[in-house]
């Protein structure tokens, strides 16, 4: 079984974010970058299927400058096969079409069963990638798994909806799926695996010019909506503070 | 200026949503198009006939009953073609990260998502862990957009009256590549969180699963429900019935008093509608005090069970 995992190298949560000068963005030098989070889950999920399966090969995708490999290489070290570099000149996309078409026609050709990608990113948040890719290359599609049930007869995808509601659906391969975080609790990269990851191969491709269909105008701070009273004082006066809420503001009883 | 609101519903209910999709499309403008696909179009379109929307498509076709993304995108690729409208709106729910995504490849369409305020053509929404806000335009004849939980009010929607016709997908069986089975809950429901007046919210700042009990302990003095952060529901303390945020229930009660939650953005969408927000929180940072109307800083092990006793004795 063949696999594509989709990831992204992303600002850190922990990372200072400085308003570029044209205002479109935040200063990548001063920031710091990690592996999206969530596509660490899609990462292990493609491991287990392939181990569950017995053969196959799981390879990394991603887009953007040469820093990327890094997270490609962090992906070979938890045991991936190989990586695919859709090489840009770094600039932040914010159009998921534009990158769902370049990583589409990266992996026509290859002919992948399954296309697995995390919940979404947690720089652009546009959480749509892997479906459009799954549409763009005319595989089924399913979002939000949050267990799957993966041989080669056939791809059962456990979706969790809202409100504690959950529904199995049957797919046709090849399919893209779209992994929901905590579905699993991802490995480490063994010292061996990352030494072996130096030695696998990462294609590079590069990025083709497509219509740019969104972009961004400006970022800026959220303003503050409202009034917030801060209460930082002894227990007891916190206490009766919030007695006289409950009672009198907020009228609970 | 035309849109189109994609409505959710299950089994018979119109979803919270889809009220709010209604009225941001009300404030953008316009002509407003409903669509309401499944067995129980009907009944939702009757409850839509009371808002100022210009009509209301309903799509009732045997090969998709219920919600199926397969079904969906191959009806709302013909209904788009047919209403051409500039805007294709919904909520930005589960269900809309499914299908709203193969609209947008399928017609080439851009898709902005999770948008939390709309102007003049320019959508905003939350970037970079939700720090900070990017305003995102489209120079394209038509766009696809989901409205964040609770950016527009569905008290402020405009009523009115509109009629509703059938419109006539045309579907074959083999469109429909994936096969859905019935929705089900891993354990029944005991709470109504969306209904309850006032809750009071569990996070991880609890520390140990038997601390949960001074929660409850709360909740019982002043007639509230308990909720909980998906953390405390991952560590099996809560059952996910419980779970407020975007993987749980959406709430917006008179009261959300939270003890030891941080507000990672995924539980603060399920709750920023709510019309008091106390929070209590060891930590000064905590993004919660950010949204919270009384931001209470200190050890809820200690400040919780004196704030029984007190409200007990008064």
């Amino acid at each position: 079984m063949k696999i594509a995992v989709l990831v992204k190298q992303v600002v850190g949560s922990e990372s200072s974010l400085e308003i570029s000068p044209d205002n479109k963005w935040i200063e990548y030098s001063s920031a710091t970058f990690v592996m999206n989070p969530p596509d660490s889950y899609a990462i292990e999920e493609a491991m287990s299927i392939k181990e569950t399966v017995g053969e196959g090969e799981v390879v990394i995708v991603t887009m953007g400058s040469d820093s990327v490999q890094k997270v490609i290489r962090e992906g070979l070290s938890k045991g991936a096969d190989r990586g695919i570099h859709i090489q840009t000149d770094g600039k932040t996309n914010i159009d998921p079409l534009n990158t769902a078409k370049n990583i589409a026609s990266a992996l026509d050709e290859e002919n992948f069963d399954l296309v697995l990608s995390g919940l979404q990113s947690d720089d652009t948040g546009m959480g749509q990638t892997g479906v459009l890719v799954g549409e763009l290359l005319n595989m089924s599609t399913a979002t939000l798994a949050i267990e799957t049930n993966i041989d080669k007869e056939k791809i059962r995808v456990k979706r969790e909806l809202e409100s504690g509601w959950f529904q199995w659906v049957t797919l046709e391969s090849p399919a893209s799926i779209s992994i929901q975080s905590g579905i699993n609790q991802p490995r480490y990269p063994s010292l061996k695996g990352i030494m072996g990851a130096k030695k696998k191969e990462i294609k590079v491709i590069p990025v083709s010019e497509h219509e740019t269909k969104q972009q961004v105008e400006n970022i800026a701070v959220p303003q503050k909506s409202k009034e917030t009273e801060i209460i930082n004082t002894d227990v007891d006066s916190s206490v009766k503070r919030i007695v006289e809420i409950l009672k009198s503001e907020v009228k609970v009883f | 200026m035309k849109s189109l609101i994609i409505i959710e519903h299950k089994n018979g209910v119109l979803h919270r949503m889809s009220r709010e999709a209604i009225s941001g499309a009300q404030k953008i403008g316009g002509d407003i198009t409903a669509l309401v696909i499944g067995e129980k179009a009907e009944l939702i379109s009757s409850e839509l006939s009371n808002f100022q929307i210009e009509k209301t498509f309903m799509v009732n076709h045997e090969l998709v009953p219920s919600y199926n993304a397969d079904g969906y995108k191959e009806i709302i690729k013909q209904v788009i073609e047919s209403v051409s409208p500039n805007v294709i709106i919904t909520g930005h729910t589960y269900q809309a990260r499914d299908f709203m995504p193969r609209i947008s490849a399928s017609l080439d369409i851009p898709f902005i998502p999770d948008v939390i305020e709309v102007e003049d053509n320019i959508y905003i929404k939350q970037v970079l862990n939700s720090k900070l806000n990017a305003s995102i335009s489209s120079s394209e004849e038509q766009v696809l957009v989901s409205f964040q939980s609770a950016s527009f009010s569905e008290e402020d929607i405009v009523k009115g009256s509109s009629s509703s016709e059938f419109f006539e997908a045309s579907l074959d069986a083999s469109s429909i590549k994936s096969k859905s089975d019935e929705p089900f809950q891993e354990s029944a429901s005991e709470v109504d969180l969306e209904s309850a007046e006032l809750i009071v919210s569990v996070g991880r700042g609890i520390e140990k699963e038997e601390n949960k009990s001074i929660a409850f302990e709360l909740a019982e003095v002043i007639g509230a429900e308990v909720s909980a952060s998906r953390p405390v529901v991952d560590a099996g303390w809560l059952p996910s019935s419980r779970q407020v945020g975007s993987s749980g229930s959406t709430v917006s009660p008179k009261l959300y008093l939270s003890l030891g939650v941080s507000g990672a953005i995924q539980h603060v969408v399920g709750m920023k509608g709510s019309k008091n927000i106390l929070a209590i929180n060891k930590d000064p940072g905590a993004p919660i005090f950010e949204i919270a109307d009384y931001a209470v800083v200190g050890d809820l092990l200690e400040i919780v069970p004196k704030l029984i006793t007190a409200l007990k004795d008064s």
